[in-house]
């Protein structure tokens, strides 16, 4: 990833790493499940406030599903939600304090923008003049000044999910729910817009909960993500820790590229633990709590593996051939074929332009750290 | 900018295009329409046709006796107006019958909505004089209506339903009422759910969601389907003869009995251009209602 990644303000603040705060937003065993069909499966998860917590997964994973049940959409099968401490499990959406911002962003057709804006503060009974302002206010913090009488079919894409959000926040809901919010926007907009979400999340201090399939997105964006497979999540934790310390196979294979190397641990030294694989022993660092002859996974990211022509003296060496390599300005991703046949995937980083770059068939040396390779025991 | 029109060869073959439905027009509308009107200016007389040439000598002889004639007599006044009245109640009523019935078809899930809307158009597989007829006979004072209510006991001596405006209404609303489910049904069916959803989410409750979101989005449907009850309904002509009473009025009735008992094509004719202007004027004002919403 060649775009800097943004420092998260609030994630310089970690309630979830000690139990001191109370969380803001309690999910607990919580199923829906659609004509027996579990949709959502036994979910439990604590939210703080000030928190951008991304709900990371494929189509079909119940991320939108759990969205929809914190707005009120739909009613749980079983379990319980509860915000700021007060159990929301039969209020019905419209006296939620939540608001959502709509995948497709949901803009009522037949007002204007201001109205659009105006519309839920107007439902509050708040007076015409002062709802205009607070509108007006909105509109200047998304940038929308001056379009307050153009219709959403009058506007661009962009200026479309601004609408959205600032109807969704105008409101100042306790917690903001988005779903997919930058799907719709090309990449160029979709990454100027992260940095302004999170600018305006800062600035209004609303706990978001977003969902996406786009896992940059939920990387810059999150201070935690949850990954989420089948109705259950996989793994919540801080972004980095979720890229770098995945807690199972389908959380290494689905965040990023990975090798996984499948094996058994062999024989365990204060500095180092031996993993015996079909490509040969492979160290890595000790982890507690693993039997001998215990059946382990080694992930191992592409960025972390070095590609050379001569054997370099790293903790694990490995030979290839390259199969194929794609140039990508930054790196240059090899596809690698190993004696036994498997394949590997390596990046290499380019540092300038080489006379005689790593090309097809070349007889390669693979080279990877102890603390290169993670232990997949799930 | 003249390379938005296209090729030659293009806009040839879009003039074909319309010209079909012109020509359509010209033929079945157009033409039949000019030849009453040209009746409508001619004086009556005992031949076959039955009126005078409005082109004579090379002079024009014609003349507005015939529409100076309508307004001179407060039948064709009165007819007129009692036409609009049973127009107008009979759309209203058929929209506040017909809206739920699209909502709630629009609402249902799969098969019922395609069940529904096949129930919705049921009853044109079957002769509309025939329904007409039916309604008829329910209404009878010894039909099945009269009948049910003397066995329950809710009323001692039969109900005088037939022959009165409000059989007339009963019949009007029952025969256009498809015309008004389905252009609300194509509305309401393509409303989005997040729409609502959304709606809810900032706070409103259900009777206010579709008082500002679904009913002023179905408003084009509305529109639609009140044009197709009303506008055939003014120059209704069966279902006030067979069940409007002796004081029933309506235009299509007068139309016909100028036509085919007096025998007078001159004032009928008058009476049908009349009455044409007075539908397409509702048509004209309603277009241009619609205009800003488009």
């Amino acid at each position: 990833m060649t775009q800097i990644l943004p420092n998260n303000t609030a994630g310089e603040r970690k309630p979830w790493r000690g139990a001191s705060e109370a969380p803001f937003v309690r999910i607990r065993d919580l199923s829906k499940r659609f004509a027996e069909i579990p949709a959502v499966d036994d979910v439990s998860l604590d939210i703080w406030k000030g928190e951008i917590f991304c709900l990371l997964g494929g189509s079909g994973c119940g991320k939108s599903t759990l969205l929809r049940m914190l707005a009120g959409f739909e009613a749980p099968t079983s379990g319980r939600i509860e915000i700021d401490g007060q159990d929301l499990s039969n209020v019905p959406p419209e006296v939620r304090p939540t608001n959502m911002m709509f995948q497709s962003y949901a803009l009522f057709p037949h007002m204007t923008v201001e109205a659009n804006v105006a519309y839920g503060l107007r439902r509050e009974g708040m007076r015409r003049a002062e709802a205009m302002d607070r509108t007006a206010d909105m509109l200047r913090l998304v940038q929308l000044s001056g379009l307050e009488k153009r219709r959403p079919h009058q506007l661009s894409g962009g200026q479309r999910q601004r609408v959205a959000l600032a109807r969704s926040l105008v409101k100042r809901p306790k917690l903001l729910l988005l779903d997919e919010p930058l799907g719709a926007l090309d990449r160029k907009l979709r990454e100027e817009t992260q940095f302004e979400l999170m600018n305006i999340q800062d600035r209004m201090g609303i706990t978001f909960i977003v969902v996406t399939h786009d896992q940059e997105e939920a990387m810059t964006l999150a201070t935690r993500i949850g990954v989420m497979d089948a109705g259950r999540i996989r793994q919540i934790d801080e972004p980095r820790v979720v890229y770098e310390r995945p807690a199972n196979r389908f959380v290494a294979d689905f965040i990023g590229t990975v090798n996984i190397f499948e094996g058994t641990v062999d024989a365990a030294a204060p500095d180092a633990m031996r993993v015996r694989t079909p490509e040969g022993p492979v160290l890595v660092r000790p982890l507690k709590g693993l039997r001998h002859n215990q059946s382990v996974a080694v992930a191992v990211r592409p960025e972390k593996m070095s590609l050379t022509r001569e054997p370099t003296g790293a903790d694990n060496q490995l030979q290839a051939t390259v199969v194929d390599y794609a140039y990508m300005g930054d790196v240059t991703i090899y596809k690698l074929a190993l004696p036994g046949g498997r394949t590997l995937k390596v990046s290499k980083a380019n540092h300038g332009l080489e006379a005689r770059p790593i090309s097809w068939d070349e007889p390669v040396h693979v080279g990877f750290s102890t603390a290169a390779g993670v232990v997949l025991t799930a | 900018m003249s390379h938005v029109a296209g090729s030659p060869r293009m806009s040839w073959r879009r003039w074909l295009v319309v010209a079909i439905p012109m020509l359509w027009l010209g033929v079945f509308f157009l033409l039949p329409f000019i030849e009453v009107a040209r009746i409508s200016l001619a004086d009556p007389a005992l031949a076959r046709p039955p009126y005078t040439a409005i082109w004579a000598d090379g002079r024009f002889t014609g003349d507005l006796e015939n529409f100076l004639f309508l307004l001179s007599d407060s039948l064709y006044v009165n007819a007129y107006l009692s036409s609009i009245r049973f127009a107008f109640v009979s759309t209203v009523l058929a929209l506040l019958i017909g809206y739920p019935m699209a909502y709630a078809i629009a609402r249902a899930r799969e098969p019922w909505r395609t069940v529904l809307l096949f129930l919705v158009i049921l009853p044109f597989w079957t002769s509309f004089l025939l329904r007409v007829y039916a309604l008829v006979g329910l209404m009878n004072p010894t039909g099945p209506i009269n009948q049910l209510l003397l066995w329950l006991g809710l009323i001692g001596e039969p109900l005088v339903m037939r022959q009165t405006d409000f059989a007339v209404y009963v019949g009007i609303v029952y025969t256009y009422l498809p015309f008004m489910i389905l252009p609300l049904y194509a509305v309401l069916s393509k409303l989005d759910d997040a729409l609502l959803e959304a709606s809810a989410d900032l706070g409103a409750h259900p009777a206010v969601t579709f008082l500002t979101v679904t009913l002023p989005l179905s408003l084009p449907g509305v529109v639609a389907g009140a044009m197709l009850v009303f506008i055939p309904s003014i120059g209704e002509f069966v279902i006030p003869a067979l069940l409007g009473g002796p004081d029933t009025l309506m235009i299509g009735q007068v139309l016909w009995n100028e036509f085919f008992s007096a025998r007078d094509w001159t004032v009928a004719s008058a009476v049908a251009v009349a009455m044409l202007l007075l539908i397409v004027l509702p048509i004209l004002w309603l277009q241009k209602m619609m205009e800003p919403a488009r």
